[in-house]
């Protein structure tokens, strides 16, 4: 018998061989010290060291210059517009990314593959690139600024253009985000919520719903954490007017372009703690899916 | 109706509530086409129709326009530099992390997705707190005529630094879903190190590391806000095709930027195309090796079998 031998075998391996070459042997692979020792090296000169330039220039401030310098009126406007659009584009992709990510996981249709594949185009487009292409089609003579001219919605360079902008940078976060946990929910779940009289709304509010809700958070907070700090694809087309559509990363390359090394720091490290903070959030979110398609097994 | 009759149309009725009627379905793939179509397909469609407006003679006008062609040759240089730099560093933190268990683990994890929630205005800012003129190491740079910030070394570390997390990330939860067994084998077996990673886990990490490698590859070279801070955009020197798309639209070039942008359109393109020809086979492969309902994104623990004790008898 197979197992017996196996179990006889390691009885043997386990008497001759106690305990301690036993944890050695966890570590039976070579190259973890340089390994992580350069990754801790390439990280600490590349990321760590030129972030924490800014919270020491931002230090070297006074706290009230500090305070001054984060809550001049033309900055708070910033935040506004900044948090603003990213919020409402967000919210946008929130509800067309559930979609997307919906039809591209529960139906068929012709030319899907290649819908799936485009949803990542926003990650491979240099923003800059999506910036003037957005405003070439939103301005007045665009293919789409010529009809919603007449209107009276103007959307190139107005804070409206801004929402436009985001929601294009974060359109892939929700769609991606939710698409595998959508496919992996059970259909059994499903089948039981109907069988026992739930319509096919109530089955998705009540059933599929919960299951896809911290991944549909998670790709909220990374759309919104993305928007944030987004550059490039905003100055084109935000038409950059102070107090009414300027952005925060925009605020900081004026103070840094005059010189207000110490004002462009702060600012910085305003936005450096959102990243932060929106970073904890995701972790946490996807650690709630985590638990949560892990429990029913 | 008779008893029979009642059953047979309960139970088809149950396989078709958990679908939606042909209606709401109809209605809702026409919803999100649109949506991807006005989002995605008409900016990427008027990139080329505005670069092709004044024929195909001025299109290829604008790319061998000098100013044009040295920023096409500073962006590959960036990014011949850049990506390995990352190649390197992607592969490294993926095999500690995939490979060992360690005191801090999410916390090195944590910081390796930094660089994607950081603006790059700020992480431009950073470089120029370090090597600026007014930086940390201006005084000694300006002593030895060094030059980082608006020069080509600057345009370089703010590219490292933005697509610093490209390749970890694709390849640590591939090498996580791997475990290490193979690995373990080989070492076991009497293989060195080396021979151990280019025999064992190149191979079954190639496609992934590929992925990694294109998609680093054009964000490196579309890389626009960082860059933007630390170039100074000197002419013919340190525009990047990003800055040089910039500097043509401001002048109302419009015609050239975006036949200039084209490029950076086009290798978008590429990159989607190569995801998809990696991610198909990828799922060909595993639909060979792995039950088809394992997800490869979302393994965040090695799905490590329990160590073997008779490897080592």
């Amino acid at each position: 018998m197979a197992h017996g031998s196996t179990l006889a075998l390691r009885n043997g391996a386990g008497g001759t061989a106690p305990l301690a070459p036993r944890r050695k042997r966890r570590r039976v692979l070579p190259g973890f010290h340089l390994t992580l020792g350069y990754s801790l090296f390439y990280l600490g000169l590349l990321v760590l060291i030129p972030l924490s330039t800014l919270f020491f220039k931002a230090a070297g401030m006074s706290w009230d210059a500090f305070v001054t310098a984060v809550s001049a009126p033309r900055v708070m406007a910033t935040y506004r517009i900044t948090f603003g659009a990213s919020l409402i584009a967000a919210l946008i992709n929130l509800v067309f990314g559930l979609l997307v990510a919906w039809v591209l996981v529960r139906y068929r249709f012709p030319g899907k593959r290649i819908v799936d594949a485009l949803v990542d185009l926003p990650f491979a487009l240099p923003t800059a690139v999506a910036g003037i292409s957005l405003t070439a089609l939103l301005g007045r003579n665009g293919w789409v600024g010529q009809y919603l001219e007449p209107l009276g919605i103007k959307l190139a360079y107005a804070p409206a253009g801004i929402v436009v902008a985001l929601t294009f940078i974060g359109l892939p976060f929700v769609v991606r985000t939710v698409q595998p946990v959508l496919q992996d929910v059970e259909k059994e779940l499903e089948e039981a919520a109907a069988s026992l009289g739930a319509s096919r709304w109530e089955t998705f509010r009540r059933v599929l719903f919960p299951a896809i809700a911290p991944a549909l958070l998670t790709g909220f907070a990374m759309a919104f954490a993305r928007a944030v700090g987004e550059y490039g694809s905003v100055v084109f087309i935000a038409g950059n007017m102070p107090m009414i559509s300027e952005i925060t990363p925009l605020i900081i390359l004026i103070k840094l372009e005059q010189f207000d090394y110490a004002g462009a720091s702060a600012v910085a490290v305003v936005l450096l703690v959102v990243s932060f903070l929106m970073l904890l959030a995701i972790n946490a979110l996807q650690a709630w899916q985590r638990r949560l398609t892990s429990a029913p097994t | 109706m008779s008893k029979p009759g009642i059953s047979t149309s309960s139970s088809r009725r149950i396989e078709s509530s958990t679908e939606e009627p042909a209606w709401v379905r109809r209605s809702l793939i026409g919803v999100s086409l649109a949506f991807l179509l006005l989002f995605l397909v008409l900016p990427l469609v008027a990139v080329f129709t505005e670069a092709m407006r004044k024929g195909f003679g001025a299109y290829l006008a604008a790319l061998v326009d000098p100013d044009a062609w040295s920023a096409i040759k500073l962006t590959l240089l960036t990014a011949a530099i850049a990506v390995p730099l990352n190649v390197v560093f992607g592969v490294a933190a993926a095999w500690a992390i995939a490979k060992f268990e360690f005191r801090g683990k999410s916390v090195l994890t944590t910081l390796i997705d930094l660089p994607f929630s950081v603006s790059p205005i700020v992480a431009g800012l950073a470089f120029v707190l370090v090597f600026g003129a007014q930086g940390w190491f201006g005084p000694w740079l300006l002593e030895h005529n060094l030059k980082i910030i608006f020069a080509v070394p600057g345009i370089v570390l703010a590219t490292a630094f933005v697509t610093l997390p490209l390749v970890a990330r694709e390849l640590i939860p591939l090498m996580q879903a791997q475990g290490s067994d193979e690995e373990q084998a080989a070492i076991v077996l009497g293989a060195s190190g080396w021979q151990t990673f280019w025999h064992v886990t190149l191979p079954n990490i190639k496609w992934g590391l590929l992925y990694g490698v294109i998609l680093c590859n054009a964000r490196a070279m579309g890389e626009y806000g960082a860059v933007s801070v630390v170039s100074g955009h000197i002419r013919g020197l340190t525009n990047t095709i990003p800055l040089q798309v910039e500097i043509l639209y401001n002048e109302y070039q419009l015609q050239a930027g975006f036949a200039v942008a084209s490029l950076l359109a086009l290798l978008a393109l590429l990159t989607l195309v190569l995801k998809s020809v990696i991610e198909w086979r990828h799922e060909r492969a595993l639909a060979v090796e792995l039950p088809p309902e394992q997800p490869l994104a979302r393994v965040s623990s090695p799905a490590r079998t329990t160590p073997t004790p008779l490897a080592s008898a």
